[in-house]
Order: structure tokens, then C-alpha cells, then sequence
């Protein structure tokens, strides 16, 4: 190297240069490098585990001696259709249903104002206020609706106090819903599902609606449409890939949770809490399995119809 | 002449900043209506009060004839042409240009039809499959001028339409513009930065300058006769000189005067020294100095082009002179 090249680089020669120079030299290496562990942790641990959570549901129980049958069987889905389990599943993704829906109709208002006119300090208010139940105990927070539901508890003496009992009452009258006192009813889950999950619904529907230009806002008011039309055409349609992403995760969450259910309403059983069951004191890992892989199947489908919508689309 | 839009004492304020201060304007049925200034001059915020994105702080704008105060953006009969366009992402350009006819409940195959016939006088035609983000820049122009002129509005804002496209593009944008307004007899206002856009363009000028109108004219008025300062070096590069430098007597203190207005002479002109030379291909700008004065001079590149340095004489004629308001 003569003088007037070393004048043309800056920096020392070392490892780090050599390191850094190679890399900026192969961009795919460094893409790669970085992609390795994740892939790693995503290919072997999670779908290896998931794949052979897959397998285990096609084996099976031997009823006599209690034993897993090591042999390729579609007995345990059968099993999967007795009226007992299917009466499970079928509450599990209802109640699933209705937190989700119920969850987006409370969240939307709360993102878009956060995503639209919350500024400064009010977004971080926003964000402190959607953050702060999420980093105490979810247990505490069970264990607290607990004691607002309860039939000595606080929204009981609430209503008493304003002579409103027979509100509550009348609600808790209706069937499959109602119950003893909203701690043992359908309708307690369900608020409770609702309350612990709602910030999963807000924060992709905020950060989806946030991506929503205010021009085609305008655009859409400048040709005719007014706000409820704009909503209907424009809004919801661009933000509909948040409205995904949040609905995977408090459908997804409550058909997997086995916690609330049990702490909170009446005791029939959630999917949750039949793997629960099967997989420990029953010792029925293949139907465990097969309970498992129902949630699976009811998320891809709904996938699957959310992208034949387009719902996607806008991506 | 029917009035097609009427502002008077029109103010918008956001908090203590004056965007639109005491603005007066007012539009015929069918003109080319162009609104210049330079950014922030409150021009776009005089198009989205006509619009109705904006409510006025304070005074009057009626849309032929009918007070528009009270009424919301979507129930007012003038359609507007986005700066950045702002086609729907999730819908493809039929139904984007369609979108207003199926808001007014328009069945389905007569709205596309219609939105087939405005893009094939925008000259698009077999593009109404593709999704906005397939089509290039002066494309979607394109698509955002089809899908307010299929309304077929009463007022067409045009917000810096062709600010994102290259020259070439926007010299043919421009030209298209023009007869396109003229086929349909729409009223056009338009708001510009580009004063070479507002002067081919336009059949009148409103100048803004700090949320108020400075001159309204046709453009040979704007161009020719500025009637403040600040025209005259905003419209083109005009030499604005002292009163008391061109020999007027005047109470005002400035005067404005065309470069291409400055001619050459073998003798009896004002002596002057060349102190650059630009070439810009049909015509040449040079830079004057006279006394200390500079002035800027266009001349056509065919005739003999004096060097930088050389001493030459110049005249003008007294009419080309114009004295202009103000101080500053």
C-alpha cells in the first residue's frame, strides 16, 4: 500500500474493522446471521413442540391398562365428538366469540382516539393507562374481580346501595348467562375475559387505525361520504389488519386460558381446563393433544376466512 | 357573471398564528382561478375553507350564492384534488373513481361506467383494475383528477396537483389541465407555489403573503404591473429598484422593472457593467451593474453577447417602470 492510498481510508485495521467490512460486504450473510438464532428457536423448540403435540393426538389411550398406544389412529378426534367434549368446545369458542367481538366494539374507540387526537402528554397517559394492568399479576387481577363479582362483593353493594338490585337481578336471571351472583356466571367470565384481555385488542388497532392518513379521511368527506360512511368505507377497512391482529389475540387467549374460567364462573369446563385435566390427573396426553389442536384449527380457519375477505389487503 | 365561490373577511387562526387573515375573494362561474404565494402563505388553508375541512374563525364564504358556513365538507358541491392525491389504498382505481357515485347510491354498473368514461378522458383507460400503488406518480394525478371530475362538481379544488411531478410531466399536466377545464366549463381554483404554473394556467391570480391577499389580477396584470414588492420579486424574477434611481417622482420608494423590459443600445443609453452572463439556452440573463444598482437583464441569445466585464449601455421605457405600494 503506497502513501496516497492509506490516505484514502479512514479508521484502524483491526478484527472489528475486518468484521464489519466483511459483513457490509455480504449484506445476505449478515441477514442470516441475525436470523439464525430466532430461526433456531422457532424451527427446533416451538414447532418441533407443536409438531409433536401434533403427533401425540394421533395416538391414543389404552382403556384397560391406561397406557399410551404408540399407533396411528383418528380415535381420540373421535373422541373429540362426544357430547360432553363437544359441549366444551363449543363454550369455549362462544365465549371466545363474544369477548372477541365485545373487545373490539370497547377498543375502538379508546385506539382511535388515541391514534387520532391524543398528543404529548395524553399519549403517554394513553399508553400508561394501557400498559399498567398488564404489569401486575394476572392472578391479582382474577382474584380482584373476585371480590368486585361476588355475591358479597363490591358491585353487589353498589347496586344495593343505589337501589338497583333488581337490575343486577334481572340480569342474572337470564339463562346459561345468569348464575348465583356474577362470580359464578357465564356473563362474570366473560367481563373478566374482557377486562384482562382488552390492551391486546387496543394496541394493534391503535397502531393500524395511527396508520390511516387523515387526508383519506378528508378525501372520503370531500366526495360525499359522511363520518358514519367514512367509518364504514375507509376507516375500518384500513385498519381491519389491526382489528386482525387484536382479535387473534384475545380469541386465541381465551380459547387457551384455563385460569379465569375456573376462578370465575360456573363450573363447566373450558377447553383450557380440559387439556388441564387430561393431560395430568387423567394422564390422557393424546387427548390432551387432541383438545389442543382444536384451537389451532378454529384460528386457521378463521385466518383463512379473514384473507379471503382481504381482509389483508391494505398490508 | 354568477359567482361560483365568494369569500369575504375571511380569518382562520390556530391558536395566536394568523394562517387566513381578512381574506376577499371572489370567483366566477367557469375561470381558471389560481391562488400563488409561497409556503405558508395561507393559500392551501383557503382551499381546504372552501373545501370545508377547516371551519372559518371568523367570516363569510358562500358557494354560488349559498352560505356554506354551516354546511359539512360532504354536503358541499365542490370535489378536491389532493397535493399527495390520497387515493384509497385498499381499493382499485375503478372503485376509487367510483367511490363518490356509490356514497350518492349510484347502482353499480352505471357508476363504473361512469368511472370507464373518466378514465378514458383522462386518458387511462383499461387501468381500472390496478390498486393505486401499482401506477406511477403522474398516474394517480391522473386517477385523483378522474375521481372528482366524475362528480361532476360545481368548484374542482386542486391543491398543488402537480407538485410531485418531474418538469417534463408537469409542463404536460399543465397543458392538459388547461383544456380539460375548458371541455368542461368546471370552475378550477387552484393553489400553486410555482408562479410560472399560476401565470400559463391560470385567467386570475390571487397573491398571498402571510395569510392575505396581496393582488388579484390576470396574470399580464401580476406579471406586469405588481403592485407591491413582494409581487414582483415573488412572480418571476422582476428588478425592483429605487424611485429615486429611475428618476421618478413619487411618494412611494420602490418601482419594479421586467428584465426583459432592459434593452442593449450602441449609444445614448444609461452606462452599465456586466458582471455575469448566464446562458439559459433561447435567452441569456445578465447581471448588471449600475452605480451600485443591480439589475438583471434578459436578452434573446441570437444577438451578440457582451462579456462579463465590458461596459455597456442599456435604456428602458419609462411605462415599463411601475411604481409599487409600501415600504418594505
Amino acid at each position: 500500500m503506497n502513501r496516497g492510498a492509506a490516505a484514502m481510508y479512514h479508521g484502524r485495521a483491526g478484527i472489528f474493522s475486518i468484521v464489519s467490512d466483511a459483513i457490509w460486504r455480504n449484506p445476505r450473510m449478515f441477514l442470516f446471521l441475525m436470523l439464525l438464532p430466532p430461526i433456531l428457536w422457532l424451527g427446533v423448540v416451538y414447532l418441533g413442540s407443536l409438531f409433536a403435540l401434533l403427533v401425540q393426538s394421533f395416538f391414543s389411550i389404552d382403556e384397560f391398562s391406561g397406557m399410551v398406544k404408540r399407533e396411528f389412529t383418528f380415535k381420540t378426534y373421535g373422541e373429540l365428538f362426544r357430547p360432553a367434549n363437544l359441549d366444551i368446545i363449543v363454550r369455549t369458542v362462544t365465549t371466545a366469540i363474544v369477548v372477541t367481538v365485545l373487545a373490539a366494539i370497547l377498543a375502538f374507540p379508546i385506539a382511535y382516539y388515541a391514534a387520532r387526537y391524543a398528543r404529548g402528554k395524553w399519549k403517554a397517559v394513553f399508553y400508561l393507562g394501557i400498559m399498567l394492568p398488564l404489569w401486575s399479576s394476572y392472578l391479582v387481577k382474577v382474584y380482584a374481580w373476585k371480590l368486585i363479582l361476588a355475591k358479597e362483593g363490591i358491585l353487589n353493594w353498589l347496586f344495593a346501595k343505589l337501589y338497583l338490585t333488581w337490575i343486577l337481578d334481572s340480569i342474572l336471571a337470564i339463562p346459561i348467562i345468569g348464575g348465583n351472583s356474577l362470580s359464578v356466571s357465564y356473563l362474570g367470565t366473560c367481563i373478566v375475559f374482557l377486562y384482562v384481555w382488552l390492551p391486546f385488542m387496543i394496541l394493534p388497532l391503535q397502531a393500524s387505525l395511527e396508520r390511516v392518513p387523515v387526508n383519506l379521511i378528508d378525501a372520503s368527506s370531500d366526495l360525499g361520504a359522511n363520518p358514519r360512511t367514512t367509518l364504514r368505507y375507509v376507516i375500518v377497512p384500513l385498519a381491519l389488519p389491526g382489528l386482525i391482529a387484536g382479535s387473534i389475540f384475545t380469541f386465541s387467549l381465551t380459547l387457551g386460558d384455563y385460569i379465569i374460567p375456573q376462578i370465575i364462573g360456573s363450573s363447566r369446563l373450558f377447553i383450557g381446563q380440559a387439556v388441564y385435566a387430561h393431560q395430568g390427573t387423567a394422564g390422557n396426553i393424546p387427548l390432551a393433544a387432541a383438545f389442543t389442536i382444536v384451537p389451532i384449527i378454529v384460528m386457521g380457519f378463521y385466518l383463512w376466512m379473514a384473507k379471503r375477505q382481504g381482509a389483508f389487503d391494505a398490508l | 357573471m354568477t359567482r361560483a365561490v365568494l369569500l369575504s373577511k375571511v380569518c382562520r387562526h390556530y391558536g395566536s398564528v394568523r394562517a387566513v387573515e381578512q381574506v376577499d375573494l371572489e370567483v366566477h362561474e367557469g375561470e381558471f382561478y389560481a391562488l400563488l404565494g409561497p409556503s405558508g402563505s395561507g393559500k392551501t388553508t383557503c382551499l381546504r375553507l372552501i373545501a370545508g375541512f377547516e371551519a372559518t374563525t371568523s367570516g363569510h364564504i358562500e358557494i354560488f350564492g349559498v352560505s356554506v358556513d354551516e354546511v359539512p365538507p360532504y354536503r358541499r358541491n365542490v370535489n378536491t384534488v389532493f397535493q399527495d392525491y390520497a387515493l384509497f389504498p385498499h381499493l382499485n382505481v375503478t372503485e376509487n373513481v367510483a367511490y363518490g357515485l356509490m356514497i350518492r347510491g349510484v347502482s353499480k354498473s352505471e357508476r363504473h361506467e361512469a368511472a370507464e368514461q373518466a378514465l378514458d378522458l383522462i386518458r387511462l383507460p383499461g387501468y381500472g383494475q390496478r390498486r393505486p400503488a401499482e401506477l406511477s406518480g403522474g398516474q394517480r394525478q391522473r386517477v385523483a383528477l378522474a375521481r372528482a371530475i366524475v362528480n361532476k362538481p360545481k368548484v374542482l379544488l386542486l391543491d398543488e396537483p402537480l407538485g410531485a411531478l418531474d418538469l417534463k410531466l408537469r409542463e404536460q399536466m399543465q397543458e392538459e389541465l388547461k383544456a380539460l377545464q375548458k371541455t368542461l366549463g368546471i370552475t378550477f381554483v387552484f393553489v400553486t407555489h410555482d408562479q410560472g404554473e399560476a401565470l400559463s394556467m391560470a385567467g386570475r391570480i390571487a397573491i398571498f403573503n402571510e395569510g392575505r391577499v396581496i393582488q388579484v389580477g390576470s396574470p399580464e396584470d401580476i406579471y406586469k404591473r405588481p403592485n407591491t414588492r413582494f409581487v414582483a420579486d415573488f412572480v418571476g424574477s422582476s428588478n425592483v429598484i429605487s424611485t429615486k434611481f429611475a428618476n421618478l417622482a413619487s411618494e412611494h420608494k420602490w418601482a419594479s422593472l421586467r428584465p426583459e423590459a432592459i434593452k442593449i443600445v450602441d449609444n445614448g443609453g444609461k452606462l452599465a457593467r456586466v458582471i455575469g452572463v448566464n446562458y439559459l439556452g433561447g435567452s441569456t440573463r445578465l447581471a448588471l451593474d449600475m452605480n451600485g444598482t443591480r439589475l438583471h437583464c434578459l436578452i434573446s441569445s441570437e444577438q451578440s453577447l457582451p462579456v462579463e466585464g465590458s461596459e455597456i449601455q442599456v435604456t428602458w421605457r419609462d411605462q415599463d417602470v411601475r411604481v409599487m405600494k409600501g415600504e418594505a
